[in-house]
């Protein structure tokens, strides 16, 4: 009974009447207890990347202040971006805006243009899964399709759409549409015996078997296509919109270039990658809400 | 022809797989009576799951027919409610949903919402698995999910229930305790069973008759054997019986003089 009393400070613990000394140590401890296990999880999971950026950032310190003239050290970008790190969000007229805009206008691009390759691109995979035909006419062409780089299909978009939004937003679309075809496909035709047998002796009408069964059965799939396709989309955007002009990201980096402002640039690829990062985890939040518990047995 | 209530005459199974066919089931004849719960046992590969799944609907025959309360069989549908081998729940479905998807299936114009709602509960109460009715697939044993399996096949009504060695995959106690929850409801409902199994003491245990198959390839029905125990059987109580030992004795020697596994093994 004493016990807890003794193992926090127990100097003032004499003085306070029984029921206090016996009550309130205990739940001290405890939520310290609590406090220093999230501390530790924590630690654990920030120290090891912090770390490494430290020592990156050190040695590229190093390699930079004693071989100049190539890339800036991070000391040098941070006095000559300081403005573009510390207020993203300005925004004087033109494209003369902070990252923030930038990367709010590459956003809704890819918004628009990954919608629609989802829609179709899931539509395509049940269809190739579920029809040997169409399984038979259509892969070829798509294994063929798939390995062209976006930037090669930008000329041939801007030649048939001729303006450059819509070109931006094909090429969003042509470059994420594969990964959710092909492994919709995959999903579709790995539907389980066992369910495909469930929905023949319930009678499941087309309708039926592939809301209740085929749907819910590949949405594991579907959602590693998405995954796969946003970020292939994210880098489609920077590589289209360099070539595209206007605002946005991609185009952001083309401009600093050009006006040798590397520093802007590197400030510019560190907003891509985590907004690139942060997108990849939003889908895969999103997969696990809705096919929660789908791949169980 | 059939006057049985489900009648199996001459049916014969061929796979076809390059150029040559593989011949599964030759000439299988049986007639099961309305309420009569019957075993199929044999090697594995001797084609009984074959022959579930013909009754099913869910494999064509070669030759022959399947013929259910006088109608032909030529598709899978719930009056012949299938318990799988490894239960087949859904798992993105809870307990009560994956039910619940047979009963609206099957029920939706006769029955109304609540009349269905009803329904559902009553076939989980009667696998007593009512209490998990919430939980997903994922979040119960193995017995429980077959379980939940019988009540959605029992739940479709069925003219005939098919149970594909349902008990296969568990442990000893829970499948004693299965095989106890099956007697009572056939006991209450009066169900027409087929069952497979390789479990000489649950067929003997269970069975009005005990259909014993030959080895494949071409397997047919070496041996129906009628298991003269009263009903309702105790396993305690029965163990001994004169007739349990006979019966078991006669199954155990089918299996191993006159269809010895070991040539399958062998070949």
């Amino acid at each position: 009974m004493a016990l807890p009393a003794y193992s926090t400070d127990s100097g003032p613990a004499p003085a306070k009447p029984p029921a206090e000394i016996l009550a309130m140590p205990v739940r001290r401890t405890r939520l310290a207890a609590r406090a220093a296990a999230l501390g530790n999880d924590l630690a654990g999971v920030l120290v090891p990347p912090l770390v490494t950026l430290g020592v990156l950032l050190f040695l590229w310190e190093l390699i930079a202040t004693t071989k100049p003239g190539g890339l800036p050290a991070p000391s040098m970008i941070w006095l000559e971006s300081r403005e573009l790190i510390l207020h993203p969000f300005y925004d004087r007229g033109g494209v003369d805006k902070g990252l923030f805009w930038h990367a709010l206008t590459s956003l809704q691009r890819v918004a628009v243009g990954f919608s629609c390759a989802a829609v179709v691109g899931i539509a395509l995979g049940v269809l190739v899964g579920s029809s040997k035909v169409a399984h038979r006419g259509l892969d070829p062409l798509f294994q063929v399709l798939r390995t062209v780089p976006p930037l090669a299909w930008l000329p041939i978009s801007l030649a048939a759409l001729h303006q450059a939004n819509p070109s931006a937003l094909f090429v969003i679309f042509i470059t994420a549409i594969w990964p959710v075809i092909i492994n919709t496909a995959v999903g579709v035709r790995n539907v389980p015996q066992d369910y495909r047998n469930v929905g023949r002796v319930l009678r499941l009408s087309p309708a039926g078997y592939f809301f209740k069964i085929l749907l819910p059965a590949a949405t594991p799939y579907i959602f590693t296509g998405l995954r796969i396709g946003i970020g292939m989309s994210w880098l489609a955007i920077v590589a289209s919109e360099m070539l595209l002009g206007g605002v946005g990201v991609g185009f952001f980096i083309w401009d600093q270039y050009n006006a040798s402002r590397i520093s802007d640039i590197v400030v510019a690829l560190v907003w891509v990658g985590l907004v690139g990062f942060a997108l990849d985890r939003l889908v895969g939040l999103l997969g696990r809400i809705v096919s929660r518990g789908a791949s169980a047995g | 022809m059939g006057k049985s209530y489900l009648s199996i005459e001459n049916v014969g199974v061929t796979f076809q797989g390059r150029g040559l066919g593989s011949e599964v089931l030759k000439g299988v004849e049986l007639q099961v009576e309305k309420g009569e719960f019957v075993s199929i046992i044999g090697h594995s590969g001797c084609g009984k799951s074959t022959l579930l799944n013909v009754v099913a609907g869910l494999l064509p025959v070669t030759t022959g027919a399947v013929i259910l309360d006088r109608v032909a069989v030529e598709s899978p549908g719930p009056d012949r409610a299938v318990v799988f081998q490894n239960h087949s729940l859904l798992p993105w479905l809870s307990v009560y949903e994956n039910v619940r998807l047979a009963v609206d299936q099957v029920f939706r114009g006769a029955k109304s919402r609540a009349e269905r709602h009803a329904w559902t509960l009553h076939n989980l109460q009667l696998v007593q698995m009512a209490h998990a009715k919430d939980k997903r697939p994922s979040e119960i044993s193995g017995g429980m999910k077959q379980r939940v399996g019988i009540a959605r096949a029992l739940a479709m009504e069925p003219k005939v229930l098919l149970l594909d060695e349902p008990f296969g995959a568990l442990d000893a106690l829970t499948r004693a305790n299965l095989q106890d929850s099956v007697m009572e409801i056939h006991a209450k409902l009066g169900n027409t069973v087929m069952m497979i199994t390789h479990d000489v003491d649950e067929a003997v245990l269970l069975s009005d008759r005990i259909v014993m198959m030959t080895n494949g390839p071409a397997a047919t029905i070496g041996q129906v054997l009628t298991v003269e125990l009263p009903r309702p059987r105790r396993r305690l109580e029965v163990d001994a019986a004169p007739a349990y030992v006979a019966a078991r004795r006669a199954v155990v020697e089918f299996l191993h003089e006159r269809a010895p596994g070991v040539r399958v093994a062998a070949a």
